[in-house]
């Protein structure tokens, strides 16, 4: 056995986990853009603070795909068509979800911008649960038989423990999103990001420890917790506290940490399977019976070793180009930021809008 | 699972898909041409220009990035066995397209959207090159993967499964080189098409002269070649074809018995798989042997003697494609292409008359021709991949075999009636703002003292 096979199944971890910290947050926003915005002004400023970054952030679900594909063809093939249905409906959260952002402000009526604000919150919230449920369905087991097919229904990826497993995730987004949400906007969409953020903690903090007991229990591995596992337990504790705190910054590092240590736990006890058969655990897919050839690894390891710190770093120049808070009052029509003039190509309108932003200068800056 | 519905499915992901990807790909060369031009030249109109067209391709990549996932999906979900069987070589492109052109793509195109204000300008003139060069990018690598289903290369079989064991053979594959050259010019076909068409809608409806005129023009500068490159490439890649897929190219002609030197038929009345001897309408001697072979007294083996010679190399078995579709998908996307470069003449004339902005007659042309890339480049879709069958990778596995054993007839109707929903309403949405957008009066640059001024135009 290559030493590359236990590194792919390594960087495919990797790659979900990354998925799951960025977009994490712009599931989170998705879901609470509206409570967190209230009023047009509002959404707009909220969905601006992901604005310049979900695209990219959804690119590393496009490549944990690929890299399934390219490394383990076994493992992606028995997985997307078993999950045949969820993965369906998957695609179609996030078609919708990436056309509403950039639709819902192409239109001028308000009914357009409400439909797609709502096809963005039920988009953005249908995602994580799909994906949360997919990945507990691969430690928990479904029915698969010896030459690698799924053989069950639907139903049988609706397990407890994968429902279970998917409304952690979809809470755990939103907490992260709120978090994400307190360090990025001002004002008003601050405060009631850090209301949302402590509300909406203390229900996740109960989910992911009942989602580490119970993962624990489903590996069945060992009688104490993992690292990891323990870290996603000591993480979301750190987050109950920290947001009650109002330590924003710290409170957003803890989410990360908490949605890291989640997914990772499940990949932790998959290890070496990766995908568990409920029909006889002896036709469970392993990383050795389902792993491409060793020069395939090879190759990928090559491109993946060029292109991997290459593609983190111009996305971390990308959060620091865009480290700005952003503001409601820069989505503010021009009638309704300044009510008194008269007209808005009087002469002081343009006067106006520059005092304006200067005055945000402080705001903005020490984000 | 039901074959034929996996493959209606496929067909129509992926041809919806290839309507916004040559658009992005084009629109985003032209868009970083437009940008650069302000930049040198410092001139207000090709601002203006490059944020009207930047708008224009924002509303397509948003369709194309997301169809581009159900495309990924898709081979797991319907094409379990043929995934299985093969992701070991087909696999490693499609990663390599994520990393090396994906994120690219994305990234920058998020920091150009949202950086006008906050980047210098040569740095955010460079994110709009990226943007071009991703997109660009990730063409290649698909194209490595689907070119190796026309000619799997640099593979050994081992225990039954093509093993990949040469990625440069892959790459240089000569299918992938000239197919992938191909769609490059293609995307610049399409892209210019849609600005050319845009253009002369504004100037029929009094949009500003010095404006469009300008854009117009590019856009028939960038055309011409294009369209010359995309015929000479695509008359190379027939004949490389016609050497890995010889059904391909004999199905096109719906030449059944061989032939030396062959004619070209310009129509047929008959044919199909079960009309061997079709009523041809005007045979041009020698052209197919030309455009299969680039010799004059060219040889093409007929269908049935390669049914025949397949038969007895693979088992019994029909090996030959739909003849209808390659027929005519063949002449739909020659006689397209001759109609488009007979525009780019005629406007090119016209820009060098000066009467561009003028000729009404030109201008409703060249505004309605805007439908001639696409189904250019469906019929050529067509072509490529009817041809292949009944095989999903050329010699090692027939289609039938490749699809996911256990998915049930059910969850394909379900996924494929889903798709088909949502397809529709987003390409209706995507018309609706695209017609919207494009009859708009271009936005006029923010004077000096407002630069850091509220709602910046491309923000969400």
């Amino acid at each position: 056995m290559s030493a590359l096979i236990p590194l792919w199944f390594g960087v495919i971890a990797a790659l979900w986990t990354g998925f799951f910290i960025l977009e994490g947050f712009d599931f989170g926003v998705g879901m609470l853009h509206d409570l967190v915005g209230r009023d047009e002004a509002g959404r707009r400023a909220v969905i601006n603070t992901i604005g310049p970054l979900w695209d990219a952030n959804e690119v590393w679900l496009i490549v944990a795909g690929a890299a399934m594909f390219a490394a383990f063809p076994g493992w992606y093939a028995t997985m997307f068509s078993g999950m045949y249905l969820a993965l369906a409906l998957l695609l179609a959260s996030l078609i919708v979800r990436g056309i509403a952002f950039e639709y819902r402000g192409k239109g001028d009526t308000r009914r357009w911008r409400r439909t797609w604000d709502v096809l963005l919150t039920v988009g953005s919230t249908l995602a994580p649960l799909l994906i949360g449920v997919a990945f507990a369905d691969l430690l928990h087991g479904l029915p698969i038989d010896a030459q690698q097919n799924y053989t069950g229904s639907f139903w049988d990826l609706l397990h407890p423990y994968a429902l279970w497993t998917g409304v952690t995730l979809v809470l755990l987004c939103a907490l992260h999103g709120a978090t994400f949400l307190t360090l990025r906007t001002t004002g008003e969409l601050r405060n009631r990001s850090g209301v949302l953020a402590r509300r909406i903690a203390p229900v996740t903090a109960a989910l992911v420890v009942g989602f580490v007991v119970w993962t624990h229990l489903t590996a069945g591995n060992a009688f104490f917790l993992s690292l990891v596992e323990l870290s996603a337990v000591l993480a979301v504790l750190a987050v109950l506290w920290l947001v009650h705190a109002r330590r924003d910054g710290f409170a957003f590092a803890a989410t990360t940490v908490t949605v890291a240590a989640c997914i990772l736990s499940i990949f932790v006890d998959l290890y070496p399977r990766v995908m568990v058969s409920s029909t006889n655990p002896a036709f469970s897919l392993t990383v050795d019976n389902t792993a491409s050839g060793p020069y395939s690894l090879k190759a990928l390891t090559v491109v993946a070793a060029i292109f991997l710190p290459l593609v983190l770093g111009y996305q971390v120049w990308t959060y620091y180009v865009f480290r700005a808070r952003v503001s409601a009052v820069e989505f503010h029509l021009p009638a309704q930021r300044k009510p008194s003039a008269p007209a808005p190509e009087a002469s002081p309108a343009p006067d106006a809008s520059l005092a304006e932003s200067r005055e945000r200068e402080p705001g903005g800056r020490h984000a | 699972m039901d074959l034929d519905l996996a493959r209606l499915q496929f067909a129509f992901t992926s041809v919806n898909h290839f309507f916004f990807v040559p658009i992005t790909m084009g629109l985003a060369f032209l868009t970083a041409l437009l940008q650069t031009a302000w930049h040198r030249s410092g001139r207000e109109e090709y601002l203006r220009l490059t944020r009207f067209f930047g708008t224009l391709l924002l509303i397509n990549v948003a369709i194309g990035v997301v169809t581009g996932i159900v495309q990924e999906f898709e081979f797991g979900m319907n094409w379990g066995a043929y995934s299985r069987l093969v992701g070991n070589v087909f696999g490693a492109p499609l990663a390599m397209e994520g990393l090396a052109a994906f994120f690219l793509e994305s990234t920058f195109l998020g920091l150009w959207i949202f950086g006008w204000d906050k980047l210098p300008r040569r740095v955010h003139l460079t994110a709009i090159w990226l943007v071009a060069l991703g997109s660009a990018l990730s063409a290649a690598f698909i194209m490595a993967a689907n070119s190796w289903m026309q000619h799997p290369v640099g593979y050994a079989m081992v225990g039954g499964k093509p093993q990949l064991d040469n990625l440069w053979a892959v790459f240089t594959n000569p299918v992938f080189i000239w197919g992938y050259s191909k769609v490059l010019f293609v995307a610049l076909v399409t892209g210019s098409m849609v600005m050319l068409a845009v253009s002369a809608w504004q100037l029929r409806h009094g949009g500003d002269r010095a404006l469009f005129g300008r854009s117009a023009t590019m856009a028939l500068v960038v055309l011409l070649p294009s369209i010359l490159f995309t015929m000479l490439v695509g008359d190379e890649l027939g004949v490389v074809e016609g050497r890995y897929q010889p059904m391909k190219i004999a199905a096109a002609e719906a030449q059944w018995t061989t032939c030396q030197p062959c004619s070209f038929s310009l129509f047929q009345i008959g044919g199909g798989n079960a009309d061997h001897t079709p009523t041809k309408i005007i045979a041009i001697p020698h052209l197919l042997s030309l455009l299969a072979t680039n010799h004059w007294n060219g040889k093409v083996v007929g269908l049935s003697p390669l049914q025949a010679q397949y038969s007895q190399q693979f088992g019994p078995g029909n090996y030959v494609p739909n003849v209808f579709i390659q027929y005519w998908g063949m002449r739909a996307m020659a006689y397209l292409g001759v109609v488009v470069l007979l525009i780019a003449l005629w406007g090119l004339w016209a820009v060098w008359r000066r009467t561009l902005a003028t000729s009404r007659l030109f201008l409703w042309v060249a505004t309605w021709a805007v439908v001639l890339p696409f189904a250019m480049n469906t019929a050529g879709w067509f072509l490529t991949e009817s041809g292949r069958q009944p095989w999903i990778v050329q010699g090692i596995m027939l289609t039938r075999n490749g699809i996911s054993p256990t998915v049930g007839t059910t969850w394909l109707w379900i996924s494929l009636l889903g798709f088909v929903a949502l397809y529709g309403t987003l390409g209706t949405v995507d018309l609706v703002l695209m017609l919207r957008y494009a009859r708009q009066k271009p936005p006029v640059p923010r004077p000096e003292s407002e630069v850091s001024a509220p709602v910046p135009a491309m923000q969400y």
